[in-house]
């Protein structure tokens, strides 16, 4: 679906939901060098429980305009605009944010405090390296940023080809989404990463709920963690056995975290 | 991105993914080998649950019919073995063949397909899809720009053969592939005869696979199974020609599955609606014999194609042989192509012509003993089948010509016998041909012994 906002085209799904005007409204950011399809099945969960979902395109990533940004707060900025245009009447406003998108998330909460009800965070750390040997090889447009950082998102058992969705894989899944991204558009996410920090944010009041794996090496279990010191209110869920992509590798874990904490 | 060409994660090796993908232990037992989950129904753990099942908001098993844990990890073990992003099992190779057809054509769609298909194929594309409105103009598989002219305004796929049946010429996939997304198409490949240990279309460019896994994947000729193989390559949205997955669907609530599923929106759908609807699932019991015959194909396959270009090589170079067809060997016309596109060896199924027509045909075969006379290829079992005296007895020798079938063709699948003892069998079904010929010679000679 796309949908066009001060002449910009963006993408996202809806989660082939059909909610009333005052609906309560989630969005979900992806992360770096993904697009919305990754969140399809948390997506269509909340669009069945009566939210007004909205599983966006970052700009220059899946079928939203171009170019992508290069900073955090840039990236933060534009989806306030989005959710100023798209969500006049909801009577609450959930951001659930993976990776890269969990500093948008962070920033935003920030940044503007009234903005969002509740903040979701899978697979995040805050500050977010990024190491050099992945910005080199996204900055050379090199197919081995996307090997990399493919397989370092995957759990041992994604790695050997076994996934809860029958008959998918997790591992390739991610390569060919990542397959479709434009040039830069890797280099610009990963310095984005690498450049954030929390040093001029004040604490975050904004009830959070966040998510970590125990195989994630892009954003170890630790690092999810310290995130939690930012926050005034949080919790904080262990998946055991899941690496980063933790919304394709173990989706209904997820949704057992989530519905509760947005629904509830 | 500029280093834009698909290639597969660096991940396991081939032979660890033949193994263990798709598989671990099995939590509640403890089980190693993959248990065969006989149940056509899974137990929901609750009515949200249930709903949430159905709704593809949640992962896991409803019914046997669309999907099963045992199901379940032979269709993972493949996805990873061709590099998709997923697959799905059939109860046939023909299945999957009209599985993946279905799910991207309808009626008033077209197909441009390689001439040298599987009878079978040949059969379901001239004949029985045609009568549901979906036509096919068949090709040589040589001729890349036979590919191009024959292309329509309402095609809609491409379609070969790794090895092209009977005269295994080796399909350009590369140079197909570029043709095909030239003008926005999807290449569907066939990769019975060459397994993804030999040959990974996906790789080479194709954005679907299908095999009959009733060959050399199980490998032992106890079941019948097919599988369909989604590279999740192909943007379906590039173009309008592919609505199924490019528009809502009113039988899955007007979901758009290349919208919501990206990469895998063929996959899905070839799940949601054709095993669904059309139902050629496997069995369970089928998917765990595959398993098995999966976990050795490394080593099957190496002792296959080691025999078959043994066995080429000595029928070659015999006296009663016109000819063999196998592109292994230089003397074949795509054996250069062979060398770039099927390195680790051509397949074990090959065919070669007597030069004394369809009774030496017939005498050869029936002065075999470890050669089992039957219409099946891919076996651990070496195999063998002259289709003039079988499968095409009734046709005449012109048409047989036609079809690309002298008199005297042979059609041989190697196993992994000795192979001094599949060479030893051959000697003994090429003496009856010459026994045969010289009975034949004598039957001349006599009228002459009688003026003298």
């Amino acid at each position: 679906m796309k949908i066009d906002i001060n002449g910009t085209s963006i993408g996202y799904s809806s989660g082939s939901g059909h909610p009333e005007a005052d609906a309560p409204a989630i969005y979900f950011i992806h992360g770096a060098g993904m697009d919305h399809t990754v969140w399809v099945m948390q997506a269509r969960y909340f669009a069945r429980h009566g939210f007004r979902v909205i599983a966006l395109d970052l700009p220059g990533h899946g079928k939203t305009d171009g170019p992508a940004l290069d900073n955090v707060d840039a990236m933060a900025d534009w989806l306030r605009g989005v959710i100023g245009a798209t969500c006049h009447d909801a009577s609450s406003i959930t951001l659930v944010g993976h990776s890269m998108g969990t500093l948008i998330c962070l920033s935003l909460a920030a940044r503007f405090a009234d903005l969002a009800d509740k903040l979701v965070l899978l697979g995040t750390s805050a500050p977010m390296p990024v190491a050099d040997v992945l910005l080199d090889a996204a900055q050379d447009n090199d197919h081995a940023a996307i090997d990399m950082a493919n397989t370092w998102s995957h759990s041992q058992r994604s790695l050997l080809g076994a996934s809860d969705n029958p008959g998918t894989s997790n591992l390739h899944m991610g390569e060919r989404l990542l397959e479709r991204m434009a040039d830069d558009v890797y280099f610009k996410d990963f310095s984005a990463c690498d450049g954030f920090s929390t040093e001029h944010y004040d604490a975050i009041h904004t009830p959070t709920l966040i998510i970590t794996g125990d195989q994630d090496k892009m954003t170890p279990p630790r690092a999810g963690m310290a995130v939690a010191d930012l926050l005034k209110v949080s919790e904080l869920v262990h998946l055991q056995g899941c690496g980063h992509v933790m919304m394709s590798e173990q989706p209904n874990q997820v949704l057992d975290a989530m519905s509760g904490f947005v629904r509830g | 991105m500029t280093d834009s060409k698909h290639r597969s994660p660096q991940g396991m090796g081939f032979d660890t993914l033949s193994l263990h993908a798709g598989q671990v232990p099995d939590p509640t037992t403890g089980a190693r080998a993959t248990p065969i989950y006989q149940s056509a129904a899974f137990v929901f753990p609750d009515s949200d649950a249930a709903a949430g099942l159905f709704n593809i908001e949640r992962a896991g098993h409803v019914y046997s019919r669309l999907s099963n844990p045992t199901n379940a990890v032979l269709e993972e073990r493949m996805a990873a073995l061709d590099h998709g992003v997923g697959s799905v099992v059939t109860a046939s190779g023909q299945a999957a063949l009209h599985l993946a057809i279905t799910t991207i054509l309808s009626a008033g769609d077209h197909i441009v397909s390689s001439r040298s298909v599987y009878g079978g194929t040949h059969n379901l594309l001239e004949y029985t899809l045609s009568r549901f409105g979906i036509s096919t103009t068949f090709v040589d598989p040589r001729d890349i720009s036979a590919f191009a002219g024959a292309i329509q305004p309402n095609t809609k796929l491409i379609f070969g053969e790794v090895l092209g049946n009977p005269g295994l010429e080796v399909l350009d996939i590369p140079s197909l592939s570029e043709l095909a997304h030239s003008h926005h198409l999807p290449l569907l490949i066939d990769a019975t005869f060459v397994t993804p240990y030999l040959c990974q279309p996906i790789e080479l460019g194709a954005d679907l696979v299908v095999h009959s896994a009733t060959k050399f994947l199980s490998g032992h000729g106890v079941v019948v199974g097919g599988v369909v193989v989604d590279g999740g390559t192909f943007d379906w949205q590039s173009s309008d020609k592919f609505p199924t997955l490019s528009e809502p669907y009113v039988g899955f609530h007007d979901l758009v599955f290349a919208d919501e599923f990206g990469p895998a929106a063929f996959i899905t759908r070839a799940r949601k609606e054709g095993i669904r609807d059309f139902g050629a699932c496997m069995a369970p019991m089928t998917a765990f014999q595959i398993l098995q015959g999966l976990e050795t194909l490394p080593l099957r396959m190496q002792k296959h194609v080691a025999n078959a270009l043994e066995v080429a090589t000595y029928l070659e170079q015999h006296d009663l042989v016109a000819s063999v067809s196998y592109p292994g060997l230089p003397s074949h016309p795509d054996y250069e192509l062979a060398q770039t596109m099927l390195p680790k060896g051509c397949g074990a199924v090959f065919s070669f012509e007597l030069k004394d027509g369809r009774e030496a045909g017939r005498a050869f075969i029936e002065g075999l003993n470890v050669f089992s006379h039957l219409a099946n290829v891919g076996d651990a079992k070496s195999l063998v089948i002259h289709p003039a005296s079988t499968t095409h007895h009734r046709v005449d020798e012109a048409s047989l010509r036609a079809a690309g079938i002298g008199p005297g063709l042979v059609r041989l699948s190697i196993g992994l016998e000795d192979s001094k003892d599949l060479i030893n069998d051959l000697k003994g079904g090429l003496r009856a041909v010459e026994k045969l010929n010289k009975q034949r010679a004598s039957q001349v000679a006599k009228p002459l012994e009688a003026v003298s």
